[in-house]
C-alpha cells in the first residue's frame, strides 16, 4: 500500500527543493485547521444557545427579552432582586423551596454514601455469601428506568404514610442512587490488595477497625466520586420531586419551577432568572470535582 | 492408633477453631453491613414493584389501553424517539469523540464547555427551550420574522415537529455524556496500531474502518443498549418541552404513566408499565451478561 500523498515525498527533507513542501505542508495544516473549526464552531453554539438564551432572560428587562433581541442592550440585576426578595407570589417560598433542595440533595448523598459502602466493604472485602446476588439485584434495579418506578413509588410512599415529606423524597433518590453507587465502589474495592486486609487482620484487627482504618482512607477519591454522584442526582430530580412532595413549602426548586408552566401569564423573566440560580451550583459542584468524576464515573460504563 | 487418630482430630479442630470463628464473625459483619441496602431494596423496590404488579393484574386494563388511540400514538412516538434518537445521538457521539481527540488548545476549552448540558439539570435549559420556540415571543420565530417578513411555525403546536424537537433537546442534554465515553474508548486505542496504518498509507477512513471501529465496537453497542434503556425513561425531554400535547400527541411511554396516573387511571398507568417490560427485560438481561464480570 502506497497512497502516498503527492507534493509530499518521504525523501524531500534530503532534497534541496524544500521551499514547495514546506508551503504544502502549511496548507495541509491549515486545511486540517479548517476542518477543525467547521466542527468545533457549529459544536460550540449547538452547546451554548440554550444556555445563552437563559443568562440572557435573567440579566434582561422583561420588555427587552421578549422582544428577541440577542444580546444584553440593558443588563439588569433586577430580576435577581425580585427573586431573592421574594418580591412575586410565584416565588414567594424561594428560599425555603432553595433550603428543601439543598436539605434533600445532601441527605441523598450522606445515605447513599452510608449504604453503598458498607455494602461495597461487605461484598468485595469480607466476601459476604450472597454478595454476587446481591450485586445482581442491585445491577438490575440500576438498569430498569426509575421513570416506570415513579407510579408505583407513589402509591408505596403513600401506603407508608410518608407522602408530602421530605423523607419521601430523599428515600426514592436513595433507592434509585445506591445500586450505580455499590457497583461502582464495589469495582474501586476489588482493586484495592488483599495484603492490605490480610496484614491489618494478622494485627488483630475486626472488620470495623478495618472498614474505618484500612478501607475508607483508600477508598476517598471514589466515595468523593459517589457522594457528589448522589447529591446531583438528587438535586436535578424532577420527576420523583413533582409526585411525591406538593406543599408550596415542601417542594424543591424544580418543581416550583415546573409549576410556573401552569400559568398562561408566567413571568418567564424571573424562571429563567431561578432556573439560573438553581443550575448553578450543580455545574460549579460537577467542574470543581471534575477529575474525580470522569474517572471515577466513566470507568463503568467504559468496561466491557 | 485410634488414640493417634483422635489427637490428629484434635489438633486440626484446634488448627481450624479460631479460622472458622473468625470467619463467623467476618460472615456477620457483612450480613449487618449489607443489611441497610437489602432494607432500602426490600421496601422501596420489591414493594412497588409487587404493588405495581398487582394493580396491572386486571386483564380489562390491557384491553383498554390497546383501545386507546393515545397508547397506540405512544407506542409509535416511543420508538420514533428511540430509533432516530439514538442512532442519531451514538453516531454524532462516535464523530465527535474522533474530534476531541485532537490536541488543540482551543479544542480542550471546548471540551471544557460541551459537558456544559449533561452538568447541569435539565429543567431550567429544557424551559429556555421552550421559551425560544414561543410562536409569539420567542426568539426563533421573532428572527424567521426579520428575516422573511413571515410568521414561523408554531413548533411546539405541531405533534411532528414537537416530537422531532423532544428528541433535539434529549440529544443535546445526553450527547456530552455518550461522546466522553466514546472518547475514553478511542484514548484506551494503542497508538501504534495508528502509527502502523500510517506507514501502510492509510487514509483516515480506512484508519476509522480498520484500527478504530474493531476496536470501539463492543463498546458502542453496549453504549447503545444502555442508551436505548435510559432514552425509554427520559422523562423530562418530552414533558417538559410539550407536556405530551398538542392533544396527549407527543408522549411517549415515560410520560404516559403520569398522564394515567393524573386522569386517576392508575391501573392503566401500571399496565403501560407493564407493556414496555417485554422490551426492556431482555436489553437488561443482555447488559448484565456484558458487565457483571
Amino acid at each position: 500500500m502506497s497512497v502516498r500523498i503527492a507534493g509530499a515525498p518521504l525523501d524531500a527533507a534530503d532534497s534541496p527543493r524544500v521551499q514547495p513542501r514546506a508551503r504544502w505542508n502549511w496548507l495541509a495544516a491549515a486545511g486540517t485547521e479548517a476542518k477543525l473549526l467547521l466542527v468545533g464552531i457549529p459544536v460550540l453554539l449547538w452547546t451554548l444557545i440554550p444556555i445563552y438564551h437563559l443568562v440572557l432572560f435573567a440579566i434582561s428587562p422583561k420588555q427587552e427579552a421578549f422582544s428577541g433581541a440577542l444580546f444584553p442592550e440593558h443588563p439588569t440585576l433586577r430580576n435577581f432582586e425580585i427573586v431573592f426578595g421574594q418580591r412575586h407570589y410565584f416565588l414567594s417560598h424561594f428560599w425555603q423551596q432553595l433550603w428543601n433542595s439543598v436539605f434533600i440533595a445532601f441527605s441523598t448523598g450522606v445515605l447513599t454514601l452510608l449504604i453503598a459502602t458498607s455494602a461495597a466493604f461487605a461484598i468485595s472485602r469480607l466476601k459476604v455469601r450472597g454478595g454476587r446476588t446481591v450485586m445482581n439485584l442491585a445491577l438490575f434495579t440500576y438498569f430498569i428506568p426509575a421513570a416506570f418506578l415513579a407510579v408505583p413509588m407513589y402509591k408505596t410512599m403513600g401506603a407508608y404514610g410518608l407522602l408530602n415529606t421530605k423523607w419521601a423524597l430523599i428515600l426514592a433518590m436513595v433507592t434509585i442512587a445506591s445500586p450505580y453507587a455499590i457497583w461502582v465502589l464495589k469495582q474501586a474495592s476489588d482493586k484495592l490488595p488483599l495484603e492490605l486486609d490480610e496484614a491489618a487482620v494478622m494485627d488483630g484487627a475486626t472488620p470495623p477497625q478495618l472498614f474505618w482504618f484500612v478501607y475508607l482512607p483508600l477508598m476517598t477519591p471514589s466515595l468523593v466520586a459517589i457522594g457528589v454522584y448522589a447529591l446531583l442526582l438528587a438535586w436535578n430530580e424532577y420527576l420523583f420531586a413533582f409526585l411525591l412532595l406538593s406543599r408550596d413549602t415542601d417542594v424543591t426548586l424544580p418543581v416550583a419551577l415546573g409549576s410556573f408552566l401552569a400559568a398562561d401569564d408566567s413571568p418567564w423573566e424571573l424562571l429563567m432568572t431561578t432556573g439560573l440560580i438553581y443550575a448553578l451550583p450543580p455545574a460549579a459542584i460537577y467542574y470543581v470535582f471534575r477529575r474525580y468524576m470522569v474517572g471515577g464515573l466513566t470507568a463503568g460504563a467504559v468496561k466491557s | 492408633m485410634s488414640g493417634t487418630r483422635a489427637t490428629t482430630i484434635d489438633d486440626a479442630a484446634l488448627a481450624t477453631a479460631p479460622r472458622a470463628f473468625r470467619l463467623d464473625a467476618w460472615q456477620a459483619w457483612g450480613v449487618i453491613l449489607v443489611a441497610p441496602y437489602l432494607l432500602v431494596f426490600l421496601f422501596f423496590v420489591i414493594y412497588p414493584v409487587g404493588y405495581g404488579l398487582w394493580l396491572a393484574r386486571d386483564p380489562a386494563s390491557y384491553a383498554h389501553l390497546a383501545a386507546d388511540p393515545i397508547f397506540a400514538r405512544t407506542v409509535v412516538n416511543t420508538l420514533v424517539f428511540l430509533i432516530v434518537g439514538i442512532n442519531l445521538k451514538m453516531a454524532i457521539a462516535l464523530f465527535l469523540s474522533g474530534f476531541f481527540t485532537h490536541e488543540r488548545r482551543w479544542i480542550r476549552w471546548l471540551s471544557v464547555l460541551f459537558i456544559l448540558p449533561w452538568a447541569v439539570p435539565s429543567i431550567p435549559t429544557i424551559l429556555s427551550v421552550r421559551f425560544m420556540l414561543n410562536p409569539e415571543w420567542g426568539v426563533v420565530n421573532q428572527i424567521i420574522f426579520r428575516l422573511t417578513a413571515e410568521d414561523g411555525p408554531n413548533w411546539l403546536n405541531d405533534p411532528r415537529l414537537g416530537l422531532a424537537l423532544a428528541i433535539t433537546v434529549h440529544i443535546w442534554k445526553s450527547l456530552p455524556f455518550w461522546t466522553l465515553i466514546l472518547l475514553a474508548g478511542r484514548l484506551a486505542i494503542s497508538s501504534d496500531l495508528y502509527e502502523a496504518a500510517s506507514v501502510d498509507g492509510a487514509t483516515g477512513w480506512q484508519k476509522f474502518l480498520h484500527v478504530t471501529w474493531p476496536s470501539m465496537r463492543a463498546l458502542y453497542v453496549t453504549c447503545t443498549i444502555l442508551s436505548m434503556i435510559w432514552t425509554l425513561g427520559d422523562f423530562n425531554s418530552v414533558y417538559l418541552l410539550t407536556g405530551g400535547g398538542p392533544a396527549d400527541l407527543t408522549h411517549v411511554l415515560a410520560t404516559l404513566g403520569i398522564r394515567y396516573l393524573r386522569l386517576d387511571q392508575i391501573d392503566h398507568s401500571m399496565a403501560a408499565v407493564v407493556c414496555a417490560m417485554p422490551f426492556v427485560l431482555p436489553l437488561v438481561y443482555v447488559l448484565m451478561r456484558r458487565l457483571s464480570k
